[in-house]
């Protein structure tokens, strides 16, 4: 098996993900090349052939141009798979080359069994294994599913590459989240609310048990999205990672976006109705219960 | 203008699911159907572009058997104009590929002045239908996009990155973008609209007639994942369980200390 790693750039920097994309590779066995549009000042630790473009000239977001520049490499190294990570960058490229190619697509990769690939079916509650059909294919792999076992290392071949594709998007800069506000990272105990809670006034019953505990309340993506809580609550890849203590997980189903920025934490309790909610996999403990009876009752025990 | 939104019906993910006979997918009877999450913030951001360029006609496109027209109403409540409802019994069984040929297929002569599709569906999530119906039908294509502003042909959104972080993206349309959880907040359908849905036209396509691919992936295998070990499963009244807890986090945690 050939493999091509495409590597991520953000803001002058390589993304850590990158190694995902190594350790995927090296688990497959065979050869691989890598993939990157950034630039010499910050390389990845790999030893292989690294065809480099440079964001400078061709932009860290550039769909179209970005595509034309992996299509000349794919058509000189003659990959068998082409590797993404399932982030903003991959997801967004991968199904551009891989049409381009004519090749299918698999995403979301937790797992490979038997050569089949292992994806992850109704918010994890399912999962798949599927294979290719065309000789070549594209995939792309879910954050933190392959990891290095040690610290990257090795050096790269950097091969330069050019090409002059138009671009149909004009990439505006990048915007920064709001900074301010509370700083869950350094929460000891965190209490979250989840979209379980129902309606805005049940925050209460979350933020009266986070008072009790003397820690802190957070929330999932939901809550959050309908201005039940401010985002600087929101715990998950496109909120705050957090490692307390202790998270308590109220009405959270646990999808793999809320897992990640959470499953750190040294005990897990998750208070949920479905006994087989994903949240399951992570938690020390689940109560199966409805968290507007059973945590207004522990408030109430521990305040007692 | 001519807006196309493209909506999943998917099942509830608080279902019990259980796998059918050929172990190729999930048991389809006893479960409740909703819209794709995603998609209401797609068809919302239509109904939103529609509403404020104050002319046009906005359908939405739906693959999958009967039972989506329920789906279909709901959308057309919210303030859709039209639906076609592509009849696909094995919707299941079509790869992301096939799924995207079928609506480029229906949408390539049809002069859309902007497309709206999820960014990923809640039962499969591959995430790529939508890039590539865009690609299919050479549009300019932005994913993930938490924020969308339309002036005189011009899309100015934001797409989400990780940690919060987001990029500004601009395009002349006709573009395509996929929305994200968030954009907007996803109306009800109030009685009216609902009574006015049932007058609106839902036209049925056959799969066959727009279908002119073949799967490029192998019928895949299902299954439920193995339980890890270790989690402790509390049940029962709630006050047993809020003192079995409180034991247990003084036995294993330092919280109490
Ligand atoms: C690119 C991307 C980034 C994302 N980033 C994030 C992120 O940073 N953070 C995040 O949280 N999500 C994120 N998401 C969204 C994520 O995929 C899920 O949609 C979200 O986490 C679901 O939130 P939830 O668990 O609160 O809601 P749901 O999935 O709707 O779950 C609600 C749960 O509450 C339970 N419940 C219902 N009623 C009760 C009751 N009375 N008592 C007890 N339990 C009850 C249900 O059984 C269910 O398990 C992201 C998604 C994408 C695609
Ligand atoms: N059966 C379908 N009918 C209509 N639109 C669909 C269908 N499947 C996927 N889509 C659209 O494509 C988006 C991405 O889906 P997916 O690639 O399956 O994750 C969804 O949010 C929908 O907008």
């Amino acid at each position: 098996m050939k493999t091509l790693l495409v590597a991520e750039y953000r803001d002058g920097r390589l993304l850590g993900s990158t190694y995902d994309l190594v350790a995927f590779a090296s688990q497959l066995g065979g050869e691989s090349a890598m993939f990157l549009v950034g630039s010499d000042s910050d390389l990845p630790q790999y030893d292989g052939t690294l065809y480099l473009a440079d964001s400078a000239k061709y932009g860290e977001f550039n769909p179209s141009v970005h595509k034309q520049l992996l299509l000349d490499v794919i058509d000189k190294e003659q990959p068998d798979m082409v590797v993404f990570n399932h982030s903003s960058y991959g997801w967004d490229l991968a199904p551009r080359v891989a049409l381009a190619m004519g090749a299918a697509q698999i995403s979301e990769v937790v797992d490979i069994v038997d050569g089949a690939l292992v994806t992850p079916v109704c918010n994890a509650k399912l999962r798949r294994e599927i294979k290719a059909k065309t000789a070549k294919c594209v995939v792309t792999l879910q954050a933190g599913a392959f990891t290095l076992s040690g610290e990257p290392s090795g050096t790269v071949a950097v091969e330069k590459i050019e090409c002059d594709a138009k671009s149909l998007v004009v990439f505006n800069g990048y915007e920064e989240s709001e900074a301010g506000g509370v700083d869950l990272s350094k929460a000891e105990i965190i209490v979250s609310a989840g979209r379980g809670i129902g309606k805005p006034e049940n925050l209460e019953i979350i933020r009266s048990l986070a008072k009790a505990l003397k820690g802190e309340y957070g929330a999932s993506r939901p809550v959050v999205d309908s201005e039940w809580a401010e985002h600087n609550r929101q715990v998950g890849t496109t909120g705050q990672t957090v490692s307390p203590k202790l998270y308590v997980a109220c009405g959270i189903s646990g999808a793999i976006q809320h897992i990640a920025g959470m499953k750190k934490s040294e005990f897990i309790v998750a208070v949920n109705t479905d006994r087989d909610a994903p949240i399951g996999e992570v938690a020390d403990v689940l109560v199966v219960a409805d968290l507007k009876q059973f945590v207004p009752a522990l408030t109430e025990r521990l305040a007692g | 203008m001519k807006i196309l939104v493209c909506m999943k019906q998917v099942p509830d993910m608080e279902s019990k699911f259980r796998i059918n006979d050929q172990g190729s997918w999930y048991d389809e009877s006893d479960l409740a159907w909703r819209m794709n999450e995603y998609d209401e913030y797609s068809v919302e951001q239509a109904i939103l572009l529609k509403e404020q360029v104050g002319e046009g006609d906005l359908t939405v496109l739906s693959i999958g058997p009967k039972r989506i027209q329920e789906t279909m109403k709901k959308a057309l409540a919210m303030g859709c104009d039209r639906g076609v409802h592509v009849n696909d019994v094995k919707v299941h069984e079509k790869d992301p590929f096939e799924i995207a040929s079928i609506i480029a297929e229906f949408a390539k002569d049809k002069n859309f002045d902007m497309i709206f599709t999820g960014m990923q569906s809640q039962d499969r999530g591959s995430g790529q239908v939508g890039v590539l119906v865009a690609e299919m039908l050479n549009l300019p294509c932005i994913t993930t996009i938490v924020d969308f502003a339309f002036d005189n042909g011009t899309v100015n959104a934001k797409r989400e990155l990780e940690g919060g972080v987001k990029a500004k993206v601009s395009a002349q349309a006709p573009v395509l973008v996929t929305c994200q959880l968030g954009l907007n907040s996803p109306r009800y359908p109030t009685l009216p609209n609902i009574m006015k849905a049932k007058k609106k036209e839902l036209a049925v396509v056959e799969v066959g007639d727009l279908l002119t691919v073949e799967s490029r992936l192998e019928t895949p295998k299902i299954s439920l994942p193995e339980k890890k070990s270790g989690g402790l499963i509390l049940e029962g009244e709630v006050g047993d369980l809020v003192e079995q807890l409180v034991t247990l986090l003084k036995e294993r945690t330092t919280v109490f200390a």
